[in-house]
């Protein structure tokens, strides 16, 4: 059960607008909720203030484990387990293992940083999170305020005077 | 916003599109009945589908017998389907991965379907392994898992195994790169669905929302995923090389193979992009997207990995008879005039001569030539892995065992439902997904648009154009703003003969000859560039033919400005000057308001 919010929110018509909009809230000290864009726009991370994402360590760690995996994994099965003799080679024949680390470093880092993005990110299949407009994911750019943490007439003035094409309020 | 682009490059997206334009043309294949085009393909897919479904079945039945292999020829059709899959599998990743860390934008406009097609080519590769080993219901004895023969383990060392290894993580890292991508315009197509289509796509978005946090992981994600991809896909074509270049086979075990392969399924793989991309922008009117100018990008990679696969041939023939190993200069005689002479000399003229056309810009420039060469590659790429496997094996070191081998009726037939597989795949995809990325053509909007940049850009990105009413947010660093009747002497040029007698307006101006066609000075002129429809190239031509202000251009019939467009180039001869006069007649009054609510309405210049 998702605690409901109450939201006032502006759309813009271009990014632009919207990037210049961030910087008038964050001039007037308005706590932004967040912004919904249809595309990736750049520019705005540090705007909101978002730091880096962390996803590329996650994938290096992924990766060394996948690293680990196989070649331990091989090293142990074929000096331990079950040493056999191929054409004369020592069992531990570390070049011949080289490929297969290698994919499964890859395979290891690239399902791993998958699954940590949509977990992060709360997304999967059968998720349901609230629509505010849906033209978000068409050609509206979206800067919205949540009213328990904005003054909303606050709020409402500053969307009017940035070149919000439209304000709306919402419980979401 | 993004990084300067120049004016002279060509734009990727056409049509003056918008953002929602971009959305409705790219979902809407998506939300209409499928024409009849599609269905014809979908149903001989399907039939062809059925065909192949029905010679698996036939060969696990009575089992590889049914094929025309034999002791010396261990490997026919089903190695060479597969290399040849494999190899078209390549495009996909390269587009997405590499062009990505290169920075080139046209791969927005084919990432998505050359990933499904690297995905769909992946499946079809993976059959042959499957069956080929002749009792497919033990094939996961491939797989190294905890077992109770031992437990008995694969053996490591072996290049069949880095082979399995190599495309099981290709086509799981396919996948979720090509998924990752598909989550925000899976929630475009949500948004504009309703009842259970809505509910079907929000699980397949995976309630995507657009935040500024999920856009900034999502890059992030896509970046890394590129990066490691990178070196994922040169990998896969390597190994698959060393099935052969680590044997002992004469024509086999050779240095240049794991370069030479990877070369070869580029362009094999670019081969299939471009058929299919033709296919597709034609069934579902992509043109604006996938446009003259993306198709000759993929031309210059034909011709390049066309020409190191002709380089490759020419050094393994050099090589052979460089190092004095009379094994190794059979092998590549009896290839070329060996009984397998028509696979060598087709092999050569598909791969190495008929790329070479791309050298000529016409050519690459034309859609009906690059179709044809597309297909004409992908044939010579099959014959390639043809020569390179049953050619080869043919004639062995003993000549009592030397045999020849052509497909049995089955073999044929599971060939046929591997091409049926993958066309109905290609064609469910183009139904239910965007085949074209939204979300990435969106975001180059501003830096690749026509509005933005090339001969008719209009729009300077930077601007908030719609919150200033219209298409007119031009700077005018050039000209003056003001609206200026007068005319510079020093500025007209002489008037095409189609405009002279008529238009009393015109003819009463000074008509002076001047070298220098771009107006510079203020006085005199006005820009009409402010007119929708006319960019600085156009501008330019009716300056050259003597229209420089708003009241000649007001007072200049249509088909005489069309005159002056169709003189100046083909590529002007699309632009409809249809409303130019009403819009330019307002300019002139000073009527800018009322201009700007006219250029609302119009798209490009042309009512919509």
């Amino acid at each position: 059960m998702t605690q409901t919010k109450d939201i006032i929110y502006g759309l813009y018509n271009d990014e632009e607008d919207l990037l210049e909009a961030v910087k008038g809230a964050n001039a007037d000290h308005l706590e932004i909720m967040d912004v919904y864009t249809p595309f990736p726009v750049h520019g705005l991370d540090p705007l909101l203030g978002l730091s880096e994402s962390r996803l590329h360590i996650a994938g290096f760690v992924y990766g060394m484990l996948g690293t680990l995996t196989a070649f331990l994994g091989m090293s142990w099965i074929f000096t331990k387990d079950w040493p056999i003799i191929f054409g004369g080679k020592p069992h531990w024949s570390v070049p011949a293992f080289i490929p297969i680390t290698f994919e499964v470093t890859v395979l290891f880092a690239s399902i791993g940083m998958v699954l940590t993005f949509y977990i992060i990110n709360g997304l999967g299949p059968g998720v349901v999170n609230p629509t505010i407009d849906l033209r978000i994911t068409d050609d509206k750019f979206c800067l919205a305020f949540d009213k328990s943490e904005v003054d909303v007439s606050k709020a409402e003035s500053f969307l009017k005077g940035s070149g919000a094409a439209e304000i709306h309020s919402k419980t979401i | 916003m993004s990084s300067h682009v120049s004016p002279i490059r060509e734009p990727l997206i056409q049509g003056n599109k918008s953002y929602h334009d971009i959305t409705v043309d790219l979902v809407s294949p998506t939300e209409r009945p499928p024409g009849p085009a599609w269905i014809v393909g979908f149903i001989i897919s399907l039939t062809l589908l059925a065909f192949g479904l029905f010679c698996i079945a036939w060969t696990v039945w009575h089992g590889i017998g049914t094929w025309n292999l034999n002791r010396t020829i261990g490997w026919g059709w089903d190695i060479t389907n597969f290399v040849w899959w494999i190899g078209i599998g390549h495009a996909g990743t390269l587009i997405s991965a590499i062009l990505l860390l290169f920075r080139q934008k046209w791969r927005t406009g084919v990432n998505r379907a050359a990933e499904a097609m690297t995905i769909f080519a992946v499946i079809c590769a993976a059959l042959f392994p499957g069956i080929h080993v002749g009792r497919a219901w033990v094939v996961f004895y491939f797989f190294p898992y905890p077992n109770t023969r031992g437990p008995l383990w694969p053996n490591f060392n072996s290049p069949l195994l880095w082979d399995l290894f190599a495309i099981s993580t290709y086509f799981t890292v396919s996948l979720l790169f090509w998924y990752a991508g598909l989550v925000p315009d899976f929630a475009t197509v949500r948004d504009r669905a309703k009842g259970l289509r809505r509910k079907i796509y929000n699980v397949l978005s995976f309630g995507w929302t657009g935040s500024a946090k999920h856009w900034q992981r999502w890059e992030s994600l896509c970046l890394i995923l590129a990066g490691i991809a990178t070196p994922l896909v040169l990998s896969v074509h390597t190994i698959v090389s060393f099935d052969f270049a680590t044997s002992v086979i004469p024509g086999w075990h050779t240095t240049i193979f794991p370069p030479y392969f990877v070369a070869g399924a580029i362009f094999s793989g670019f081969a299939m992009v471009l058929t299919l991309m033709i296919i597709t922008r034609k069934l579902f009117n992509l043109q604006n997207y996938i446009t003259v100018g993306h198709i000759e990008s993929m031309n210059k990679v034909i011709l390049v990995t066309g020409t190191i696969v002709g380089v490759a041939y020419l050094t393994e023939l050099f090589i052979a008879w460089y190092s004095g190993y009379v094994y190794e200069q059979f092998a590549f005689f009896n290839r070329a005039a060996g009984p397998y002479w028509w696979s060598y000399f087709g092999m050569m003229f598909c791969n190495v001569i008929s790329p070479q056309i791309f050298w000529v810009r016409k050519f690459r420039r034309s859609i009906a030539i690059t179709f044809f060469v597309s297909i004409v590659i992908n044939i010579g790429m099959w014959f390639e892995r043809f020569v390179i496997i049953a050619t080869t094996l043919a004639r062995d070191y003993l000549p009592s065992s030397w045999s020849y081998y052509s497909p049995t009726w089955v073999e044929m037939g599971i060939f046929a439902g591997t091409i049926g597989i993958f066309f109905t795949l290609y064609l469910l995809f183009a139904r239910v997904a965007p085949v074209v990325a939204i979300a990435e053509v969106k975001s180059i909007l501003k830096s690749a648009g026509d509005q933005y940049t090339g001969p008719d850009a209009h729009k300077h990105h930077g601007h908030g154009a719609n919150k200033h009413g219209a298409a007119t947010t031009i700077k005018s660093s050039l000209e003056s703003d003001s609206h200026n009747p007068g005319i510079s002497a020093a500025s007209a040029a002489p008037l095409a003969s189609t405009l002279t007698s008529k238009e009393s307006a015109v003819a009463e101006e000074p008509i002076v000859k001047d070298d220098s066609p771009k107006i510079k000075s203020s006085t005199g002129v006005d820009d009409l560039r402010r007119i929708e429809g006319i960019g600085p190239k156009i501008a330019e031509i009716l300056n050259n033919g003597g229209i420089t202000t708003f009241s000649q251009l007001a007072s200049t019939d249509a088909s005489q400005v069309k005159a002056l467009l169709d003189a100046a180039g083909s590529r002007f001869r699309t632009h409809d000057p249809g409303t130019w006069g009403e819009q330019a007649a307002l300019a002139r009054d000073g009527r800018w308001d009322e201009l700007k609510d006219l250029q609302d309405r119009l798209d490009g210049g042309k009512y919509v």
